[in-house]
């Protein structure tokens, strides 16, 4: 009876039973991880007192155990991963069981809390982890802003150093992620025709390492927290007290992320394109992608290895950046700055892959210079190895490598001039839709021009003298970073989340958004180049008084800068939670394929494998819908 | 297009080299800080008109290239091979020229910049520069002058139109040592002699504040009180300062390039 | 859906407010303000500093200066005296002799008159039995600190130290503060034991070897 019920017609719908709440929360989550982490956290602590604890009061009085917090930070990671998940599938395939994917077949919200193997959840993970560090971060510098209101100190002047350390290193290291992490993990599978990424495994590991790294790095303000800001330099980190190795494991874990997250990305793209996506046939996001992923995995190592000297030096005693003790605090200086210089190109990099990504659907015109791009890319990834002395223009190195160094800097400008020249006559004789992703993306011209034009001052050395260590350097960076990349991060949001969500974002919302931020921006950091020249050094927490008007005038910019991400905020929960207008499946009529598929992607990406006959930018031509590819999924929107 | 750059050009570039530019610090002070002045005045004069080349096509393709009707396309160039080539000649020779002239700007003088135990880039008559110590320490910096009996004071005291060669120096972390008005900085490094040349001109105040993060009281490593005074009142003064500072140079250890105080941990 | 949204924006807002309350905590911590005595001859200030500041600190370990409070001793780097006048300090000094990195700062500076070293008037000491220095370097201020001797009898462990029965010097110095102003004085000597260079932990923490002169 039952049986010809079942076989007769269409299958009877299936009334699946959630367990309760309760029983979903256990089980390899991240629930579980914290709790692993946490208890690993005090196993490692306890474990460091009993190994070190007699010795650390022998040799050293300091009244901190710097062997116990490295060991509790070393057991949290290992007990986060294991309540991720991270163990069980190794563990199945020493017991003999075959390879599978089984997590990428999870469904629901749980997904985006624990290790899934789907890259397109990954890419939402990062999304919104990234975002929540982001907006951390932000929050740090309005504090800062805040405290640089008056030029007497109103924050505990210490507690300030960290403040300051805290936003450089969440800024560099979590940013570094900012675009490879949600967009590439996302888009770039799909962009070139495959389902998953090649190592859908370390895909999850990069993010949730890069989660755990986060959140050990806001401990510090448990350990007195650290006052070298971003850089570390090392007589003063080896000083500092032991919320320094908050600082060291914090790095090193994202060292490692990065790491493995270029390699997968470039593995991905070499082995996995779908037939008929040649190289010159790939979009030029992914080219960028490309480029940031060759920085992504040759310099983290650099930075790793002076780290663990570091870590070597403040446990151990060994003296590699003592120089009294035969060590030299310029080798520290020269391996951060070998990683150090690569990494804001990571920064910038992803930035000039979305901008002419984004320049010819929005200007309804091909690509300008595709081949031209790319060498642009290519050229500032060789070329950014070959010039991180120029942070080392005044501190006693020997000179005869000067002019080298500020001739290989303003070679940068070549390539990044490229960048400029493609995309200025991408939108030559176009037609330009001023979409909210457009304005996001054009911003880049402005801010990027300001940004390159400033470090042309800082890489020409006499100029540079004045400029070293001060806001104008300040204000030059974040012109680049800020300007360059979180103006393209913000476009790319705007471009891809309907893809991503399905959901469309608030068109008005947006613009006001736009608008905000890019005058709040421009107010915030032009007049710290002047701040910089009359002579106000890097992190301080005191300055002269007669500076005090345009630091007052800095800081209310930086407060309405502030306002704009608030703005976004409200457009985000605004949109996705309670409008919840479905989106289009290419509401912007490009021709890329992702725009072709459902919004959002299923979980297969295509039905069969998309072969490729061209490349996505023919707009104007009239050959019409140029990316022809079979598989994709007919249903959805 | 052309037109309406060079007319904005024209009018932006001696705006920005001229007029924006002496007003940059650090001022006429030093030779030193002359040459950094110039220098951003010739920055300052080859980038006005990029600047203007970039922002000028771009406003002009947003206003001319905005899309006036519904879904119409734009012109399909996808390159341009002449353009392309003529780019890469105008930059390359902008670049290398840039570089060129800021080599020849470092190699004059050094630029006030910190060299490093065996300069590079010398003044002439280098060789008859007074020797001035800048000691860099946990958070104050003092001065030691070796032709004046080896004495350290608390405050940078130079006599006008003299070569100055400046040996600085750290007895712990990393300090940058930047006089703002004479353009000079150089890092304080432990165990390590940076020199840097700076020649001074007509008496001034000198503002001297640290560069580098070195700990709690970096923002208030500052010192306003030192001066240049002219060749006829450094004498005097410094007699003055040897009558203040003298009873402790004592117990100072002989003037050296370096020094390392021992022990690097204390305990107790 | 609306409850549920509704407790989540609930939870974020209470996890909110609750980190940004410890945060601007701990951003404004701060040890208490302490007024200097002040009489017709200037303000007086009565200070003692000692080796290991004792388990009601945070860290016990740590060198540290306690101030004279209306009779008690309070543990406070941050000190309120008057502009334009003379402030007379008193030190009593517990800690043990620890030798300044730079010698220079051996003399005493800035001061008016000259300072006393249990009663003998000195203006110099060696610099390798320096146990700390009292230093406001915007004023000009310096007094080396001679530290007690490593036999002493009866050396104080932690803090507060009695000074009628425990091995100690008694420093005493006048000088002049300026306009109105918040200025920082610290310690020269590298007595933060087990750190680099001697000037970690302590050195760098206010309220240990480092504090505030609110002149006003």
């Amino acid at each position: 009876m039952s049986e010809t019920a079942q076989t007769a017609g269409a299958p009877a719908p299936v009334a699946v039973r959630r367990p309760p709440l309760w029983r979903r929360l256990i089980g390899f989550n991240l629930l579980t991880a914290v709790l692993l982490g946490i208890g690993g956290w005090y196993l490692g602590w306890w474990l460091g007192h009993q190994v070190s604890g007699a010795s650390i009061a022998y040799f050293s009085d300091t009244d901190q155990n710097d062997i116990a917090l490295f060991l509790g930070y070393f057991t949290a990671v290992v007990g986060f991963l294991i309540g991720m998940g991270f163990l069980q599938y190794p563990i199945a395939r020493l017991r003999g069981y075959p390879p599978s994917l089984r997590e990428k077949e999870t469904e629901g919200i749980g997904r985006y809390f624990g290790l899934c193997t789907d890259h397109k959840v990954v890419g939402i993970q990062y999304l919104f982890g990234v975002g929540l560090f982001f907006f951390i971060a932000g929050l740090n510098a309005m504090l800062i802003r805040f405290e640089l209101l008056r030029p007497t100190p109103v924050f505990n002047s210490g507690n300030y150093l960290t403040l300051v350390g805290l936003h450089g290193t969440m800024m560099m290291g979590m940013m570094t992620s900012a675009v490879l992490g949600p967009f590439a993990n996302y888009f770039v599978p799909i962009m070139i025709g495959a389902r998953r990424m090649a190592f859908p495994r370390i895909e999850s590991l990069t993010f949730w390492l890069l989660m755990a790294a986060g959140g050990i790095l806001m401990t510090t303000v448990f350990f007195g927290g650290f006052p070298t800001g971003w850089t570390g330099y090392a007589p003063l980190g080896n000083q500092a007290n032991y919320g320094m190795d908050s600082y060291i494991m914090f790095f090193a874990l994202v060292g490692i992320s990065m790491c493995l997250l270029g390699l997968n990305m470039l593995a991905t793209v070499i082995t996995m394109r779908a037939p008929g996506m040649t190289w010159d046939r790939l979009p030029i996001f992914v080219w960028g992608v490309i480029s940031t992923s060759i920085l992504n995995l040759l310099a983290p190592p650099v930075l790793v290895a002076a780290l663990s000297m570091s870590l070597l030096d403040r446990t151990a005693q060994t003296t590699y950046y003592l120089q009294s003790g035969g060590g030299s605090q310029y080798l520290y200086q020269n391996l951060f700055w070998f990683f150090g210089h690569p990494e804001v190109y990571i920064l910038a990099l992803p930035g000039f892959g979305i901008l002419l990504e984004l320049l010819p659907v929005f200007s309804r015109k091909p690509l300008w210079g595709y081949r031209l791009a790319v060498a642009g890319m290519m050229g500032v990834t060789l070329l950014s190895f070959l010039v991180w002395q120029h942070h080392l223009f005044v501190s006693g190195i020997n000179a005869n490598l000067r002019p080298f160094y500020m001739l290989s800097t303003e070679l940068i400008s070549i390539p990044t001039g490229l960048t400029f020249l493609c995309g200025l006559l991408t939108i030559w004789r176009g037609s330009i839709r001023f979409t909210v992703p457009m304005l996001f993306a054009l911003a880049w011209f402005f801010n990027f021009l300001i940004g390159g034009i400033s470090g042309v001052f800082n890489s020409d050395t006499p100029s540079d003298t004045t400029e070293h260590g001060s806001f104008f350097v300040m204000a030059h960076f974040h012109y680049t970073i800020m300007g360059g990349l979180i103006f393209t991060f913000f476009a790319a949001i705007y471009y891809w989340l309907p893809k991503m969500t399905g959901l469309q974002l608030n068109e008005r919302l947006g613009k006001i958004h736009f608008w905000i931020m890019f005058l709040a921006f421009n107010s915030t950091f032009l007049p710290l180049f002047a701040v910089g020249f009359l002579g106000q050094p890097r992190r301080v927490v005191t300055y002269a008084s007669n500076l005090q008007f345009l630091n007052d005038w800095v800081s209310v910019s930086a407060f309405v800068l502030g306002l704009s991400m608030l703005v976004f905020l409200y457009n985000l929960v605004y949109s996705l939670l309670f409008a919840r207008i479905r989106a289009e499946r290419n509401p912007w009529g490009s021709l890329s394929i992702e725009w072709q598929l459902p919004s959002p992607v299923p979980v297969q990406n295509f039905d069969t494998i998309p072969v490729f006959q061209n490349d996505p930018y023919g707009y104007g031509d009239g050959a019409g819908p140029v990316t022809r590819p079979v598989g994709i999924p007919a249903r959805g929107r | 297009m052309v037109a309406i750059w060079l007319v904005v050009s024209v009018i932006v570039t001696p705006i920005f080299a001229l007029v924006l530019g002496p007003l940059i610090p650090p001022g006429n002070d030093s030779v030193q800080g002359m040459g950094q002045v110039f220098d951003n005045q010739v920055l300052m004069g080859v980038s006005a008109p990029i600047m203007c080349f970039v922002l000028v096509v771009l406003a002009y393709s947003l206003i001319v290239f905005r899309q006036r009707e519904p879904a119409a396309e734009g012109l399909p160039i996808r390159g341009d091979h002449q353009l392309q080539v003529y780019w890469l000649i105008v930059t390359t020779a902008i670049v290398l020229g840039l570089a060129a002239f800021g080599t020849y700007e470092l190699v004059k003088d050094g630029a006030g910049g910190g060299q490093g135990p065996s300069p590079a880039f010398v003044p002439a008559h280098h060789n008859t520069a007074m020797p001035v110590q800048v000691i860099g320490q946990q958070w104050e910096f003092t001065y030691r002058y070796p032709t004046f009996g080896g004495i350290e004071i608390p405050h940078l005291y130079l006599p006008a139109n003299t070569l100055i060669k400046l040996h600085v120096t750290s007895l712990d972390v990393i300090h940058s040592f930047w006089a703002i008005n004479l353009g000079v900085k150089a890092d304080a490094n432990p165990g390590t002699d940076n020199i840097a040349y700076v020649e001074t001109r007509n008496p001034a105040k000198i503002e001297v504040r640290c560069a580098e993060l070195c700990g709690l009281w970096h923002g208030y490593m500052f010192d306003l009180q030192g001066r240049v005074v002219s060749k006829a009142a450094f004498g005097p003064l410094m007699k003055q300062q040897e009558k203040i500072y003298g009873p402790v140079s004592k117990f100072l250890p002989p003037f050296a390039t370096t020094y390392s105080p021992e022990p690097t941990l204390r305990a107790g | 859906m609306v409850w549920k949204l509704a407790g989540v924006g609930l939870g974020v807002a209470v996890a909110g407010i609750l980190i940004g309350f410890y945060i601007s905590n701990w951003l404004l911590s701060s040890p208490p303000n302490v007024d200097a005595q002040t009489s017709a001859s200037g303000a007086q200030l009565t200070i003692q500093t000692v080796a290991a500041v004792g388990p009601e600190a945070p860290n016990r370990e740590w060198v540290s200066y306690l101030v004279q409070k209306s009779g008690k001793w309070e543990h406070s780097t941050i000190w309120t005296v008057p502009a334009n006048s003379l402030v007379h300090v008193t030190v009593y000094q517990f800690d043990g002799d620890s030798g300044l990195r730079n010698p220079f700062l051996s003399h005493t500076q800035g001061l008016v008159g000259t300072a006393t070293l249990d009663g003998k008037p000195f203006a110099q000491i060696k610099p390798d039995n320096a146990s700390h220095t009292f230093a406001i370097p915007q004023l000009g201020v310096l007094v080396p600190l001679e530290g007690v001797a490593d036999n002493a009898k009866n050396q104080c462990g932690y803090a507060p130290c009695d000074h009628n029965t425990m091995a100690h010097h008694t420093i005493t110095f006048t000088f002049r503060t300026g306009k109105k102003g918040k200025y920082r004085w610290q310690c020269f000597v590298p007595c933060a034991a087990g750190f680099q260079f001697g000037f970690g932990g302590p050195m760098q923490t206010i309220g240990y070897m480092d504090g505030f002169l609110n002149v006003v």
